[in-house]
């Protein structure tokens, strides 16, 4: 691991250049494996049905395939839209160095999950109906989610699109893209703030099969404020993981204002959940001996603890900090997630679900094609900023 | 209450004579005219129509033409398992020319066929049995002398009404499947003008008898469709009254002869029964009036759609049905729907290898981390002491 002198600080941020090395290495190879077993499940899968594979059944239509790789996948996918909205809607320019790696990884979090779904969907060759105007149903969450996830994707690759223009040196390309790439940032800013809260308007319309710890019409405005402060987690969590993979040097000073930010949107989200909760008079449930109640408090010791971690300036320095509150603050929105859709949901008496062994797998496979992308790009094509190595033996 | 023009007519002399003629009780008698007009489904007061003109009406003179047949219709009129349903038929009608049945032969035969056409010009019921060859100007077919286009013409010329009896004169029957080597063709085809059909092979005697007696009793012919056939007897598919249908509908078929659902009396459909594309009353009236549960579906055969010109004798037994109105889906729900099973050992298992991994993975990143911010630290340490005692120099 990288032991910086002081004479490598404070690292100049230039022009966004590939990390290089070689593309074979312990993670890409594991990762590698994963993807091909998923494949193999997938195969499967497609051929002899959901059934065959999975856990599914009529009380649980959605196992962690939605709950994980697309509800989850998507809120881990939101660094891209947090960085965004922090440098261009509120102007914070000094941030821009986090902007392409955040977006890289949101680009991989969403098209996985877009294509997440149809692994899902049970009569998967009608996928297409959705986006066909005769089949529409304007009044369903569920088409506002997939249209908009759909609309958000193109325009994610057109926004990462310079980064390919620049590798392939196709400068007319950016130069054109450039003039309307104010209108496409717009665009990636209204439609993840659309469909992260329609994801938890999907809950709402469940009614009473939510347990009311989780069940209420704020749903919507929860997850928004949980997808944007896990955006600015996510991105405490990469930065720090691609500085100690890469040994890179961190940039704790943008991550130190970034992890404030993060901890305003959350105090503002625990203040909205707890009035709440306290005004619907719900939270009695939380004091309930059952598992659902545990999870509840897991899920919220998770959202308070970056508070407890990264609370002060002083430990805003140390990046061990602000990668553990990071994690913290993703397995909160893990557990809220997984609460609503999965440990609170009760369907009536017998209803059951875990996910298989196969279906596992399926997931890990979703995160290894997340991460073994982000090497094979982040290595070959101009993501992370330059930096001045160290003098370094 | 009731109509009661029925029970008015036990008293009546002519009813006591008929029902005597007919060697059936004035109860039994009056019940089967009930019956024959809820089959048909005329309205009340038709019974007592009925029952009066089978008593009093002068019998109307049939002529029955045999022509490329197997004489079945008449056996299933002659063999009817209604001990009296034979003799019935032989009283309600005069049946003046009956190749079959008539003791005489030859000339004299033949003399009473033109007798009675004479005297009972524009009056008499022309029933024709069997198909009429067309090819080679209808040789292949000759009584008397004459071919059957020619008696047929002859005989339909002064017929108050024509019935086709059976399949093969309905439409061609079993003689016309390919190749047809005699071009058997049905009765209104030479004749150029639509007749009352009643096809079957044999067709039920009571469908048969109904339509005569209607004529008896009203003086014209029951209301018939497009192809000619009483509607009271032919505007329902086989399937729609079926005895199994109820099977259908649950996806419960019989796959093969003698199988487990063959033996349980599940849906012959997939064996081939004709009974969704053929119309006909067997399911209500039973084929061929062979007594109680005995018709073909009843015995574990599938219909083969022999009233129903295309399919019976010319789509292969076993040949699954054209739906005419729902095509079946491959798979069905199940009637007990699986719940779901908790966690197993295995998918618990790579959950709980998976969150160690990710633990331990986190937990490393997170003190290499640590180590390099302690190192950063005591670098600055010693910078600002050196600086200092700089300054104190």
């Amino acid at each position: 691991m990288s032991r910086q002198n002081s004479s490598a600080a404070p690292v100049q941020h230039g022009a966004p250049a590939p990390v290089g090395g070689s593309l074979t290495n312990a993670a890409t190879l594991v990762s590698g494996v994963l993807v091909a077993v998923m494949a193999a499940i997938l195969i499967v899968r497609f051929v002899f049905g959901l059934g065959a594979v999975t856990n599914l059944n009529d009380g649980y239509p959605w196992g962690i395939w939605v709950v994980v790789d697309v509800v989850i996948g998507s809120a881990f996918a939101c660094g891209g839209f947090s960085v965004a909205m922090l440098v261009y809607i509120f102007n914070k320019g000094e941030y821009h160095p986090l902007v392409r790696p955040a977006l890289l990884a949101s680009l991989f979090g969403y098209t996985l999950a877009g294509v997440g779904v149809i692994f899902d969907l049970g009569r998967w060759w009608n996928f297409w109906h959705i986006f066909w105007p005769g089949y529409a149903n304007p009044n369903s969450v569920m088409f506002e989610v997939a249209l908009c996830i759909s609309a958000y994707i193109v325009v994610m690759w057109l926004e990462f699109s310079p980064t390919f223009f620049e590798k392939f040196g196709m400068a007319g390309a950016k130069k054109k893209l450039n003039k309307v790439l104010f209108f496409l940032v717009a665009l990636g800013t209204v439609l993840p703030m659309m469909h992260q809260s329609s994801l938890g308007t999907l809950l709402v319309v469940m009614g009473v099969q939510i347990n009311p710890l989780w069940q209420t019409q704020l749903l919507p405005l929860l997850f928004l404020l949980t997808a944007i402060s896990i955006g600015y987690g996510v991105v405490l969590f990469e930065s720090c993981v691609a500085a100690s993979a890469y040994r890179r040097s961190i940039e704790t000073h943008l991550l130190q204002p970034l992890a404030r930010v993060m901890l305003g949107f959350l105090a503002f989200y625990l203040v909205v959940r707890f009035g709440d909760l306290v005004w619907r008079g719900a939270l009695g449930e939380a004091f309930k001996p059952t598992v659902v109640a545990l999870a509840f408090w897991i899920e919220n010791a998770l959202f308070v603890a970056p508070f407890l971690i990264v609370g002060s300036a002083g430990a805003r320095r140390n990046p061990a900090r602000l990668f553990l509150a990071g994690v913290a603050l993703m397995l909160g929105g893990v557990f809220l997630r997984l609460n609503g859709f999965l440990i609170g949901y009760d369907t009536g008496p017998g209803w059951n679900y875990f996910p298989s062994v196969p279906e596992l797998l399926v997931t890990i496979g979703m995160f290894a094609i997340e991460v073994l992308g982000y090497i094979i790009i982040t290595r070959r094509f101009p993501v992370l900023p330059r930096e001045v190595q160290p003098s370094r033996a | 209450m009731a109509d009661t023009s029925l029970l008015k007519l036990e008293e009546d002399e002519s009813i006591a004579a008929a029902s005597r003629r007919l060697g059936m009780s004035r109860r039994e008698f009056l019940q089967f005219c009930a019956a024959m007009s809820a089959t048909l489904g005329l309205p009340q007061g038709a019974e007592a129509a009925m029952a009066g003109a089978v008593a009093a009406k002068k019998r109307p003179s049939v002529i029955w033409l045999h022509f490329q047949e197997c004489t079945g219709c008449t056996e299933s009129i002659l063999r009817a398992e209604h001990p009296t349903l034979e003799k019935l038929i032989l009283d309600v009608i005069s049946l003046d020319y009956h190749e079959t049945l008539f003791a005489a032969a030859g000339h004299q035969v033949e003399a009473a066929r033109h007798a009675a056409m004479k005297a009972n010009k524009g009056q008499y019921l022309l029933v024709v049995e069997g198909a009429i060859p067309t090819r080679d100007g209808g040789i292949y077919c000759k009584i008397g002398g004459k071919t059957a286009i020619e008696l047929l013409n002859e005989c339909a010329a002064d017929a108050a009404a024509v019935i086709a009896i059976g399949s093969c004169a309905s439409w061609g029957g079993m003689p016309s499947t390919d190749p047809n080597p005699t071009g058997a063709t049905g009765v209104s085809k030479v004749l150029g003008k639509p007749v009352v059909t009643i096809p079957g092979c044999p067709p039920n005697p009571y469908n048969f008898l109904s339509t005569v007696v209607h004529f008896l009793t009203f003086g014209s012919l029951p209301p018939v469709d497009e192809l000619g056939r009483p509607k009271f007897a032919y505007s329902r598919l086989v399937h729609e009254n079926c005895e199994r249908r109820a099977h259908f509908d649950a996806g419960r078929f019989a796959m093969d002869f003698g199988d487990e659902g063959h033996r349980k009396g599940y849906c012959l459909y997939k064996l081939g029964c004709k009974g969704p594309e053929t119309y006909a009353n067997c399911p209500t009236v039973l084929f061929g009036d062979a007594g109680g549960g005995t018709w073909p579906v009843g015995c574990g055969h599938p219909c083969i759609g022999c009233t129903e010109e295309g399919v019976g004798f010319q789509k292969p037994i076993h040949m699954v049905a054209k739906l005419k109105n729902i095509e079946p889906p491959l798979q069905y729900p199940r009637i007990v729907e699986e719940k779901g099973t908790g966690a197993t050992l295995g998918s618990a298992a790579v959950l709980a290898a998976v969150a160690g991994a990710a633990a331990g993975a986190g937990a490393m990143v997170a003190k290499n981390l640590g180590l390099s911010h302690q190192a950063e630290e005591a670098e600055r340490e010693k910078e600002r002491a050196r600086s200092s005692e700089k300054a104190g120099v």
